[in-house]
């Protein structure tokens, strides 16, 4: 089993964000990135499932800023190789093209098994693990808690709303949008990232070509801060006091 | 403008989602003088509850295959019955179901997605559609060509009361070899019978990532208990192991409707919001004051959770109105 653990740096929404002089973007001039949160879970489960099942993960992410201290972080934490893929794609969340020069990475790879995040925050044209996995012909199942070797193939757990969930066994290929690992991420040790920082980082460069029909984002605005709440003003003693009353006011306290 | 809804199923029941995406496509069907067409998958759909009004026609689709959800059995069917009806838009809900789903299509019949709708309109010959983005901080508009495909989030739009009569139903071929796929269906799990069930609790108290450390749970747990509440929280501290899952509330958690909704460092995003906006009281304290919990908030306090906990801990007791 060749399982590939694709990641993606995003914007961090911790942050302020402000829309780009294009009214289409938001500024990325001094806006963090960060790994997403989701295929950080979705890279400790293929480390878990190599641990647990001897099988080889490799890590890929689409070239770009920042790209190559991720991937080898990604070494640090227990994948066994890493490959960048170089492209031409301009926006990042054209999820079509995207999906296009991955596909082509995990062919040239021989991956079967693919574990990435559930989601990230401006995947609003396609989360990832359903469009690739349209795209390879594979199964896909998204919201995944765990996934462990069984057999020749894999046992996962997919969640659904309202705290229900149901258990799969799949044999062959899949694409797996993971929501979180079997355990926390776990953390890694400064002298591991150094060892790791000299790890050679394989390169695929696959050309993409734009969808004969593809959604175009036209325009981004901020939603407006607060919306309706009545604000609480003051220092933390005062907030107290008025949150208190509040409470008191409604009946939720002191009945 | 020819649409193509996708009707979840649980427990026997179709999907809460299910009347808001009949409603919106009976109004797009309506204005652009369309036709609504419901697809239900089932090993028996005739026995599914629950009304599929508004649309003009369903299918339905009989085989053992979708006993249980399969999402590689529900995607061959859908592609197929994309295929043979030609429809112009195909709806899914924002759902586990809609994740698998709608994407997969997307890349399989070459049509644009736009996901995460909280609106959806004509506009000219194709679509704009607006979505929610960067975590709900910002609102994105989105033109879609047709044909398409779109993934509304829940409560985006308001559910149609009465409308109109059950439609016709018409059985579509199902494709050969679905039980024969690389996905077999294991087991079910529902909810541990013995966990609290957060849905019943009146008032509750929701910590998030903002919280700081872990440390902050236990001053967070403290708060709950002199409000005499329970102590809830986002999916991120339940992925980090902090709070346990039958206490989470969200998408892949609970949806809640309590008295009391106060809320300690919680982004807000829309996951999160799914799951507890129709509170009847939300209290929402964070530091960022562009947190998009603010916008469902009744009262928003910009304030490090720190200081503020052990403040209303030591005003309610020095009131008396502790319950702890």
């Amino acid at each position: 089993m060749h399982v590939a653990a694709i990641l993606r740096l995003v914007p961090d929404t911790r942050e302020e964000l402000e829309v780009d002089a294009s009214g289409r973007d938001i500024d990325r001039e001094w806006v963090g990135m960060r790994l997403s949160e989701f295929d950080d879970q979705a890279l400790e489960e293929a480390v878990l499932l190599k641990e647990r099942s001897g099988a080889k993960v490799t890590a890929i992410a689409l070239a770009g800023e920042g790209v190559d201290r991720l991937l080898q972080t990604a070494v640090a934490r227990g994948v066994d190789e890493v490959v960048r893929v170089v492209h031409d794609i301009a926006d990042s969340r054209d999820t079509a093209r995207q999906v296009e020069a991955l596909a082509g990475a995990l062919h040239r790879i021989g991956a079967d098994v693919v574990l990435t995040g559930v989601m990230t925050p401006e995947d609003i044209l396609g989360q990832l693990a359903g469009t690739l996995a349209g795209r390879l012909g594979w199964p896909v199942f998204n919201a995944v808690t765990s996934v462990a070797a069984e057999g020749d193939g894999l046992r996962l757990r997919q969640e659904y709303s309202g705290g229900r969930a149901a258990i799969f066994d799949v044999s062959g290929p899949v694409v797996i949008g993971v929501q979180s690992a079997s355990q926390a991420p776990r953390y890694v040790a400064g002298s591991k990232l150094r060892q790791a920082a000299g790890t050679p980082i394989g390169q695929e460069e696959i050309p993409t070509r734009a969808p004969a029909a593809a959604a175009a984002i036209t325009g981004l605005s901020l939603v407006e801060a607060g919306g309706q709440a009545v604000s609480l003003e003051g220092d933390a003693t005062t907030i107290a006091g008025k949150i208190i009353a509040i409470l008191s006011e409604k009946g939720l306290i002191g009945a | 403008m020819k649409i193509l809804v996708y009707i979840e199923q649980i427990a026997g029941q179709t999907a809460g989602i299910t009347g808001e995406l009949l409603t919106l496509a009976r109004g797009l069907a309506e204005r652009t003088g369309g036709h609504v067409e419901a697809l239900i998958a089932s090993d028996a759909p005739e026995s599914i509850g629950g009304s599929l009004a508004g649309a003009d026609l369903v299918l339905t689709a009989a085989d053992p295959a979708f006993a249980q959800y399969n999402p590689q059995a529900q995607a061959a069917l859908i592609e197929a019955v994309i295929a043979a009806r030609a429809p112009d838009l195909v709806l899914f809900g924002y759902t586990t179901m809609g994740m698998d789903l709608a994407p997969w299509l997307a890349a399989r019949t070459g049509r644009p997605l736009a996901g995460y709708c909280i609106g959806l309109e004509p506009d000219g010959a194709g679509l704009k559609a607006r979505s929610q983005i960067y975590g709900g901080k910002l609102i994105a508009d989105v033109e879609l060509p047709l044909p398409a495909i779109v993934v509304m989030a829940p409560g985006a739009v308001r559910e149609a009361e009465g409308r109109g009569d059950e439609p016709a139903r018409e059985a579509v071929a199902v494709p050969p070899g679905l039980a024969g796929g690389a996905v077999r269906f294991v087991s079910a799990q529902a909810p541990d019978a013995n966990a609290i069930d957060i849905t019943q609790v009146e008032k509750l108290v929701c910590v998030g990532r903002g919280i700081g450390e872990q440390d902050a749970i236990e001053e967070a747990r403290g708060l709950a208990s002199a409000l005499g509440a329970e102590l809830v929280s986002s999916r991120p501290l339940v992925d980090l192991g902090w709070m346990p899952k039958e206490r989470q509330v969200g998408k892949s958690g609970r949806t809640v409707k309590p008295r009391l909704y106060l809320t300690l460092g919680v982004s807000g995003a829309p996951e999160h919001l799914e799951g507890m906006s129709a509170a009847d009281l939300i209290i929402a304290v964070n530091t960022d004051a562009n947190a998009p919990i603010f916008q469902v908030a009744h009262y928003r306090a910009v304030v490090d959770c720190a200081d503020l906990i052990p403040e209303i801990v030591d005003e309610l007791e020095r009131q008396g109105l502790s319950h702890a």
